[in-house]
């Protein structure tokens, strides 16, 4: 039992598209027991270019720590960090949390959808971005803030919010 | 830390590393090199320097400089004029004083022993925190101390639970080391996420070993071996530096088995979480991390007796565990010469908001709130006057500048329908709208609770929409009646913190800016609503 753990990093960026990641032997690293889950589930969820856990993903799950399928499914949908549905390669997120809000996050998210186009947990046509909200962030001295992946951004105006979704759209 | 003539401490977190740091450390070794500083010169990657809002922060030691807002094409000039030719950069220098190396030492109103490492040491080095009398704590205990002393220690220090519920530390570890069962656990509450504080998550990323020392106390004295780390699963530089630390911690023969050989074996295991609020509540992140939905518990039993895989366990918070190493050293009569006799010791707080300077402070436990805002703070931005205060989260109570008086313990702010919760002081000028700012605290609310209890999950949702009725100018004034009814059932009837804690914001906002919610109701949105995320 003791530090039997893989490294994980959480909130990083998924593997790049047309990168296959074995499945199996990434759940290898897990030791089988149940309270493995919620850091197994983060580790398949990234290991997806789409970012989002797949029937596929689930019943692996499931049946390397062998527990019933409902089991898994009724704690992936509890958690706002795990999807069922596919989402954008860059997934960003607007703190909305009462320090933000005084600094303005409301016009962030409101410059975010006029300038991709979609609404708050929406994901962009060309698969790029998807856009959620979320809770503190913890960076709040320099509010309104936002994450782009696993990259924080602060300070925001309209005018830097385009450049730093410009700098992305680049990359691709 | 090697011998160097100048120790050079670039803040490296999250907010650094928004604003370039990585770029601006390129630049500095460069520069170094370039100037032949290298041997001179030592750079330490650190933790937060305790400053919020200025970009890249480097402090300069032993000269106690501090330059904020730093970018790479600055590095040249600090390295030239200040390190070769002693000279400090005064259109960088920012008007702050170094932080403190030496436990309890003061400087103007800050007291530092949870932080006092925190922006001193490297943190991804162990030998910086032996080198500071890191892991002295643990020896002591384990060599001349039984485990029964060692609760009694902490239980004559007073110290309280910093997680915001203010429990007796002692008072928990003595009921698991009573309980019955050979399998027990000591659970680091590290599920930071009450809006507006970061203090855990500065304390993981600056110090970690400090939590690891401390944890490990925390199982010999209640007779534990293995310990879990509960991180938010956002918190990635936290998780990364905690396995860090781990892996030298046992290297060292820190933690693992036969610890300093003296036959007691204790060790800790990471957890991230994934984005849940009420995980946070005790009984919530037991279950999580046993692998299911945070779903609170029904209490009795409480996790002291039936808690992870319902054996006996420890549940503290971050910042209570980082004063264990201390008390410990230096003894409980020096940690009760600290703070108000029913509350020892310091808290961390938040400042934030409209105040000059955001960030982390550590002061004595009983400081007026005056003295956070106006001294620590520095007072409102642009000579404002101050509207309200949110003190102790989302789930805190609003404050109006009559209160700025009040002491900031656990006792005196219960005594005002307040409470110090996580430590967060949202600081609002009169540009603030509070029906708005109230309209943000219920929508975190509506989206984090969990659904499991039907006062909660209906309350939150009910208390949305009338919300909404009332900043349209939608509503009659008997909607904030209605409103105060129901946090009060929520109070009353929810099954955990998160919907009884609902009362707080909504019965202050209702009545000390009631006059506020009935201009919504008769004129609907107010110029300085910011609208709705």
């Amino acid at each position: 039992m003791f530090g039997g753990l893989p490294v994980w990093g959480g909130g990083e960026a998924p593997r790049p598209k047309g990168v296959t990641v074995d499945k199996k032997g990434l759940l290898e690293k897990f030791p089988r027991s149940p309270d493995v889950l919620l850091a197994l589930l983060h580790e398949l969820q990234r290991a997806n270019p789409q970012n989002y856990l797949t029937p596929e993903d689930l019943a692996l799950a499931a049946e390397h720590l062998g527990l019933p399928l409902s089991r898994v499914r009724d704690a992936v949908t509890f958690y706002t960090m795990f999807s069922l549905r596919p989402r954008g390669k860059h997934i960003i997120r607007v703190c909305d949390s009462p320090n933000c809000h005084l600094f303005g996050a409301w016009s962030v998210v409101e410059e975010i959808k006029e300038f991709l186009g979609i609404e708050v947990g929406e994901t962009t046509p060309d698969g790029l971005f998807t856009l959620e909200l979320t809770s503190c962030l913890g960076a709040c001295g320099v509010a309104p803030v936002m994450m782009v992946d696993d990259e924080v951004f602060g300070n925001l105006r309209p005018e830097r919010v385009r450049e730093i979704l410009r700098r992305f759209k680049g990359e691709g | 830390m090697r011998p160097a003539r100048v120790h050079l401490l670039v803040a490296v977190d999250e907010e650094a590393r928004l604003s370039g740091v990585d770029q601006v450390l390129v630049a500095l070794r460069e520069a170094l090199e370039h100037y032949g500083l290298g041997d001179e010169v030592q750079v330490i990657e650190t933790g937060t320097l305790g400053i919020s809002g200025q970009g890249v922060v480097l402090a300069v030691y032993p000269d106690g400089v501090f330059y904020g807002q730093v970018r790479p094409e600055d590095v040249r000039e600090i390295v030239e004029v200040h390190l070769l030719k002693g000279r400090p950069v005064a259109r960088l220098r920012l008007p702050t004083a170094a932080p403190l190396s030496r436990p309890g030492e003061i400087l103007g109103r800050q007291v530092r022993v949870v932080l006092r490492n925190v922006g001193v040491i490297d943190p991804e080095n162990i030998e910086e925190y032996i080198a500071q009398g890191g892991y002295e704590a643990l020896a002591k205990a384990l060599t001349e101390m039984k485990p029964e002393e060692v609760i009694e220690e902490v239980r004559r220090a007073g110290l309280r639970g910093r997680g915001g519920a203010g429990f007796p530390t002692g008072v928990k570890w003595a009921a698991v080391r009573q309980a019955p069962g050979a399998e027990k656990y000591v659970i680091c509450n590290a599920d930071e996420g009450e809006p507006g504080t970061f203090k855990d998550r500065l304390i993981l990323e600056g110090d970690p070993h400090r939590i690891l020392e401390a944890m490990a106390i925390a199982g010999y004295a209640v007779g534990a071996k293995l310990g879990i780390i509960y991180v938010r699963g956002e918190y990635a530089l936290s998780i990364r530096r905690l396995h860090r630390a781990l892996e030298q911690a046992r290297k060292y023969g820190l933690l693992g088995e036969n610890i300093l050989e003296t036959g007691f074996s204790f060790d800790i295991e990471v957890r991230p979480g994934a984005g849940a609020y009420v995980c946070g509540e005790e009984t919530a992140l037991i279950e999580s991390l046993e692998g299911k939905r945070g779903w609170p518990r029904i209490r009795p039993p409480y996790p002291v007796t039936h808690g992870l895989w319902g054996k006996p366990t420890v549940v503290n918070n971050v910042e209570t565990l980082a004063n264990v190493p201390d008390i410990l050293l230096r003894g409980a009569a020096w940690f009760r010469t600290l703070g108000t006799p029913t509350c020892p010791g310091t808290k961390v707080y938040t400042i934030l908001g409209h105040v000059r300077f955001p960030g982390l402070v550590e002061v004595e436990m009983g400081t007026p709130l005056r003295v956070l805002i106006y001294e620590l703070g520095g007072g409102l931005r642009d000579g404002r006057a101050l509207k309200a205060v949110l003190i102790g989260g989302a789930a805190g109570a609003f404050l109006t500048p009559e209160d700025l008086d009040i002491r900031l313990d656990f006792d005196s702010l219960a005594g005002r329908a307040a409470v110090l919760g996580s430590g967060a002081v949202l600081v609002m000028d009169e540009s603030a709208c509070i029906v708005d700012m109230l309209g943000s605290i219920l929508r975190f609310f509506r989206h984090e609770s969990c659904g499991q209890c039907a006062p909660c999950r209906a309350g939150t949702d009910l208390l949305l929409r009338l919300w909404e009725r009332v900043r349209k100018g939608e509503a009659s004034e008997e909607v904030l009646g209605r409103m105060v009814e129901i946090v009060e059932t929520m109070r009353q009837a929810s099954l955990c913190p998160l919907g009884q804690s609902l009362a707080l914001p909504v019965r202050s906002a209702l009545e000390k800016f009631r006059e506020e919610f009935l201009e919504h109701i008769s004129r609907g949105p107010c110029a300085r609503c910011k609208g709705e995320e």
